[in-house]
Order: structure tokens, then C-alpha cells, then sequence
């Protein structure tokens, strides 16, 4: 059970403000039905440039649709100037808090409303904006930099409870512990590949390594490798191009396709060619 | 408020019988049974009895009964005793969807220089028997395979996996938490090696487990220590608790599992009611081969911790396989296991109905479940276009 206060209770049970505006003069859309928590930011500015009313639509947890509900209070009647200082400490200050593991809902509203303000402006989408480091919920270093510095973050945890980056695979550890490292001026020792892989971890990594180190290597000698199952250590894999006629084959499956896995996922396994 | 629960595969209510049963032991009866005097060694033989109790409810003999103190400690025990049985053998067989007592630990013992193969399901949850076949081999100490999910109630063909498994000489463990006191369970006809239990799923208290080990089964101790339970587990017994489960297990055998056909049909009315009145909804997993208790549904395009605290609001207890209710972002490792999409696990509710629920309840889940889907429905920025597909 989460311990949600009063307030982000109040605002989940009777949120403020849901539905459309149609026509929006702002309009900002964040998060997506595959990542657990979506929002539809819509607001309408008076002859003066106040926010005169403001709506929302969100898909997700209790703290979402609370987030969501009190950002539209917040900044009704605000101008844009105002609004654009609103931070997602604020979101959460003014629902009394949030437990940390929620932090990334209030995270979503401050996103959504930055995206509503450029839609009015004109500005592109300032999403596109750094590379992606968390390939599971889309985030990128700049992101993950901003997180770290307006909410003065210290582990990888953290990076996930308020941006969600590093919550799935688990394989971008190690870039968002180089992104602390830099912003609070502390040089860790090499970092070294996490300790435990779950199997989907393991199997993406296996896919990752596959993709972007064996597959361009065996392409430069006109062959091809396709990965078929994945099954406790055992890499399940099938040649094609020239090295499924190459007599060699067996000793490229094993001196390098597996080595090479070996190296960059985990020594334990062992790579079988199926048919 | 009234408290409508339906979260009885997390946990149940003890049994007003097993309370009575129970309470000698807290009280006046607090004699340790090992003693040699009257005063504590009867208590011993109370034991005796309660172990008499929780062999018949599976068709064991009662020296193949080990207490323990939860289902996880069962499936420790388990697994570590054919572990060390087979020092030589390295290779572990278990699935994708067991719970975290075994699939935890069987993740730890990857780094512990053991192969674990962890054999996959289809989309509705049925295991690939060809592959756990496939992957026995001499060096396999131990197959443990869960008889019945928690999150989906899909039963596995535990006889015809003991068979094959046990032809092959290797040891075989099954947890059947979520199965004893709910289906006929014969560990002698159904060919397993090891078997864990756990109390408070059958109406007896937390803290109390059991572990069934077949005669021959080679077995080391996981809590090493005094002489109780036949050297196979260390430690004072919870006495009370174990009098309690006997007592359960007692009930289960000749009313709970009898009673199980009605529960089954409340959970029947409740799934195809639902079903039928909330559209973009499905069941997980598969309907035939099922725990007569439980029932988990996808409702798309909603978040299953915003579905629990609305229920909450009337006083319905119910689980979720959504991200958000256990502080990870991912959902549940058993739906995705299934391959059930990202945008229905996160909206998957579980029901796991007890003998203790009514038709009222049922009634009462019913009327209130409908507009509480609608109306995060009617928030979600998805819906409308959802809503839309689905009239053309």
C-alpha cells in the first residue's frame, strides 16, 4: 500500500478539471499506454495572456491523475511566465508530498505543461533534444541530467523514481551512474557490468550484442546470424548467408560468436546452431 | 464498512474453528514438546496429531510432513536439499512464472556456478512440456515446477511432469501453496518428491509452513539445529500455528475443497459478468485448466493501482498485476511471461475468491467494478479512440 496523503487522495477520487478543450491555444502530450502512465495537458489563455481554463486527460496510477489534477489547479489563472516556473517539487509540495518511487508522476506533469507552453510559442518539441540513454521508457541524458540536478539526485534509484530511466532492462545502469558521477563531480572507479541478469535482461543483451557487435562482423564476409531461443545459458542461433555453406562455421560459432557473448553478457554461456 | 475480500491467493482469514483450535496453545497449553515431563510432552503428541491431519489432507504418511514456517522456507528447503543431495549435478529446471521464493532463488544460484533453465509458457499461461523434456539431462539435480500459479490460478499437468521427470531419476518439487485446500492433491498417485504448503492460504495463521519429503528422498536440513521434526528442521515448534494448520487442513479436507464447486461458480458469474458488461476486457490465461477460485482480468486502457484504491473505496480487497502497485515500473513477470501486452497487463486485476465469499459479494463486485472502469476510462486520453475502434 502506498501512503498517498489526503490531498493526493482527495485529487484522485475527485479530480479537478478532466476532459477536452477543444481548439487548445497550449497542448502537451507526454508518456505512452506501454510505459504505465500517460498525459493530455490542454489549456486556454484569456485576451490578457492568463491561463483561463485548463484541462487534462491521464492514463495511470492514482498519483498520476492526482499530479495531473493538481497541476491544473495550480496554474489556472497563472500567465505563462508563471506557469513556466512551476517545478515538479512544486507539483509534489502542493499535494503534500509524494512517496519517492511516485516522484516521476509529478515528473510528468512539469513535462506535459513544458510542452503545452512551447506548443503555444511555437517552439519545437524539446523532447527530441539529447540521445536516448533508457531505450525501455525512452529518456534521454538530458533528462536524466536535469532530474539529477533540479532534484539534487545521488543514485540510480533515484534517477528511476523520478524520471523511470533504468527501471526495465536495467542495461543503461552504468550510463546514468557516469551522468551522476559527472553532474556531482565524483569519478567512480571503471564501472563493471551489473552483478545479476535476469533472464530478460540477459536475452536483451544477448540480442544487443548480437545486433550491434557479431551481426556487422559476419556481414563484412557476406554471412548472417539470427538468434532463435534463449534458453537458461544456452544461445540458440541460426547462420545464414555464406556461413551457413561455411565449413568454418563451427569454429566462428565458437571461438568468436561465443567468446564474444561470453565477454559481453556472461561466461556462462554457451551458443548451440540450430537448424 | 463492510470488507469484501477477494485477495485470498495473498491471503486468507483464519477459520473461526482453527482460532479455538489454536488458543490452549497461546494460553495455559505453552509446554515445550519436546519435554519429558506430561506438561510439555503432551503438546508433542498434539503435534503428532496435527501432522496426522496435514498427511491425509495430501495423501502422505505422517513422518513425510515437515513444519516449517512459511512457503518460502518450504521451497528453500527444497531446493537445497537436492542440491546438496546431488553435489555433482549442476543443473537446475523450473519455469518463467513461479513465484519469488523459488524463481529468486534460482536467479541467485545462476551466480552460484548452477544452470537454471527456465522453461517458457504459451500466451495463455500452459507450460512447454516439450522443453522441460528437452533440457533433463544427467547432470539435472532437481526439477521444481509450480502446480498452480498465483496470479492466474492456470494448474499445471503436475502427474505428467513427475513422470517424466522421475524416469529420469532426478528429483522433483512442486509448490502447491495456491493448490492445497482448493484441488484433490495425492502426492503418492501424482508422483512427487517434494511438495510445499503454506498455512495462512488455507485458513490458518502466517507463520507456518509445511514441506512434504517422500520417503527416500535424499534430504539435508536447511535450518540446521536441534533434533524437532526428525533432524530435518531446527528450531522450537510454532506450536499453536501447527495445531491451527492441522485444524485447517482438517476443514479443507472435508468441507473447503467440497465446497470449492460453489466458490467456482461465484467466480464463474463474477468473470463472465464482467466480461460481458466491460467491453476492451479478457481473462489471463487458461479457462479449462484452472484454480476454481481465480480469476484475473485485463481490462485495457486503465492502470491497475488506480482500479485497487477505487475498489478500495467500497471495502474490495483485490491484487493487481500492474506496475505501480509493487514500486517497479514493469508489470507482473507472469503476464509477460504470457506475452499479454504491456497496455492489458497494466490494467490486470486479480479475484481470488475463499469458501468465506457469498453470492452478495459477488453481487456487490459486480455493480460496483463496471463504473469504476468507465470512469477511469472516461480520463484516460486512449479511450475515445478505443471506444471508437470498437463500434466500427
Amino acid at each position: 500500500m502506498w501512503e498517498y496523503t489526503d490531498k493526493v487522495k482527495d485529487h484522485f477520487l475527485n479530480p479537478r478539471n478532466v476532459g477536452v478543450i477543444e481548439d487548445p491555444d497550449g497542448l502537451g502530450e507526454v508518456g505512452s499506454l506501454a510505459c504505465g502512465d500517460a498525459l493530455k495537458l490542454m489549456f486556454k489563455l484569456d485576451a490578457s495572456g492568463h491561463i483561463e481554463d485548463v484541462k487534462f486527460q491521464t492514463f495511470g496510477c492514482a498519483s498520476a491523475i492526482a499530479s495531473s489534477s493538481a497541476l491544473t489547479e495550480m496554474i489556472k489563472g497563472l500567465t505563462l511566465e508563471e506557469a513556466a516556473k512551476i517545478t515538479n517539487e512544486d507539483i509534489a509540495r502542493y499535494l503534500g508530498d509524494l512517496p519517492k518511487e511516485k516522484m516521476h508522476c509529478s515528473v510528468m506533469g512539469r513535462d506535459a505543461l513544458e510542452k503545452a507552453i512551447a506548443y503555444y510559442r511555437g517552439e519545437p518539441d524539446k523532447k527530441v533534444e539529447g540521445e536516448i540513454v533508457c531505450e525501455c521508457f525512452g529518456v534521454t541524458d538530458r533528462e536524466i541530467e536535469r532530474a539529477v540536478r533540479e532534484n539534487h539526485l545521488r543514485t540510480i534509484e533515484d534517477v528511476t523514481s523520478y524520471v523511470k530511466a533504468g527501471g526495465g532492462c536495467e542495461n543503461c545502469h552504468d550510463r546514468i551512474q557516469e551522468i551522476i558521477d559527472s553532474i556531482l563531480g565524483t569519478e567512480r572507479p571503471a564501472a563493471k557490468k551489473p552483478a545479476k541478469l535476469s533472464n530478460i535482461q540477459k536475452i536483451k543483451l544477448i540480442e544487443e550484442t548480437l545486433e550491434r557487435e557479431i551481426k556487422p562482423a559476419l556481414q563484412k564476409d557476406g554471412g548472417g546470424i539470427e538468434l532463435v531461443d534463449v534458453d537458461g545459458n544456452t544461445v540458440m542461433v541460426r547462420l545464414c548467408g555464406t556461413c551457413s555453406a561455411c565449413n568454418a562455421s563451427q569454429v566462428t560459432l565458437k571461438n568468436y560468436v561465443e567468446t564474444k557473448l561470453q565477454e559481453l553478457v556472461t561466461p556462462e554461456l554457451v551458443v548451440e546452431e540450430v537448424a | 464498512m463492510k470488507t469484501v475480500y477477494v485477495d485470498n491467493n495473498a491471503t486468507s482469514r483464519i477459520a473461526p474453528e482453527v482460532l479455538d483450535a489454536m488458543m490452549p496453545y497461546l494460553t495455559e497449553r505453552y509446554g515445550n514438546p519436546s519435554s519429558m515431563h506430561s506438561f510439555g510432552g503432551t503438546v508433542g503428541l498434539d503435534i503428532k496429531d496435527a501432522r496426522t491431519k496435514v498427511a491425509a489432507l495430501i495423501g502422505a504418511a505422517p513422518d513425510e510432513i515437515v513444519f516449517t514456517s512459511c512457503g518460502s522456507e518450504s521451497d528453500s528447503t527444497a531446493i537445497w536439499a537436492a542440491l546438496n543431495s546431488y553435489p555433482n549435478k549442476k543443473h537446475i529446471v523450473t519455469t518463467r512464472v513461479e513465484h519469488p521464493a523459488v524463481k529468486n532463488l534460482c536467479e541467485t544460484l545462476t551466480k552460484r556456478g548452477y544452470r537454471v533453465t527456465f522453461v517458457r509458457v504459451d500466451g495463455e499461461g500452459r507450460l512447454d512440456i516439450d522443453q522441460l523434456k528437452r533440457h533433463l539431462s544427467n547432470d539435472t539435480a532437481l526439477v521444481s515446477v509450480m502446480w498452480a500459479n498465483n496470479e492466474t490460478g492456470v494448474i499445471f499437468p503436475i502427474r505428467e511432469i513427475a513422470e517424466l521427470v522421475r524416469d529420469k531419476g532426478i528429483v522433483f518439487h512442486t509448490d502447491a501453496v495456491q493448490v492445497a485446500g482448493k484441488i484433490p492433491v495425492d502426492v503418492k498417485a501424482d508422483g512427487v518428491d517434494m511438495l510445499s504448503m503454506s498455512g495462512h492460504k488455507i485458513h490458518a495463521p502466517k507463520g507456518v509452513g509445511v514441506l512434504y519429503v517422500r520417503k527416500g528422498t535424499k534430504f539435508s536440513p536447511f535450518l540446521i539445529g536441534g533434533h524437532q521434526e526428525h533432524g530435518r528442521r531446527g528450531g522450537t515448534e510454532n506450536v499453536a500455528s501447527i495445531i491451527g494448520l492441522g485444524k485447517a487442513c482438517e476443514l479443507a479436507r472435508k468441507q473447503f475443497t467440497k465446497d470449492m464447486v460453489r466458490v467456482k461458480q461465484l467466480r464463474d458469474k463474477l468473470e463472465s459478468v464482467l466480461l460481458e458488461k466491460v467491453p476492451h476486457a479478457f481473462v489471463n490465461g487458461d479457462r479449462e485448466n484452472r484454480l476454481p477460485n481465480t480469476t484475473s482480468i485485463a481490462f485495457e486502457y486503465v492502470e491497475g493501482e488506480s482500479i485497487l484504491l477505487m475498489l478500495n473505496e467500497y471495502g474490495i480487497c483485490a491484487s493487481s498485476g500492474s506496475a505501480c502497485t509493487s514500486g517497479s515500473l514493469e508489470p507482473s513477470h507472469v503476464l509477460r511471461a504470457m506475452g499479454v501486452p504491456f497496455t492489458a497487463a497494466h490494467g490486470s486485476i486479480r479475484f481470488s475468491l475463499s469458501t468465506y465469499n457469498t453470492e452478495e459479494d459477488i453481487d456487490f463486485i459486480i455493480e460496483k467494478m463496471p463504473p469504476i472502469i468507465e470512469r477511469l476510462r472516461s480520463m484516460s486520453p486512449y479511450w475515445k479512440k478505443a471506444a471508437a475502434a470498437l463500434e466500427v
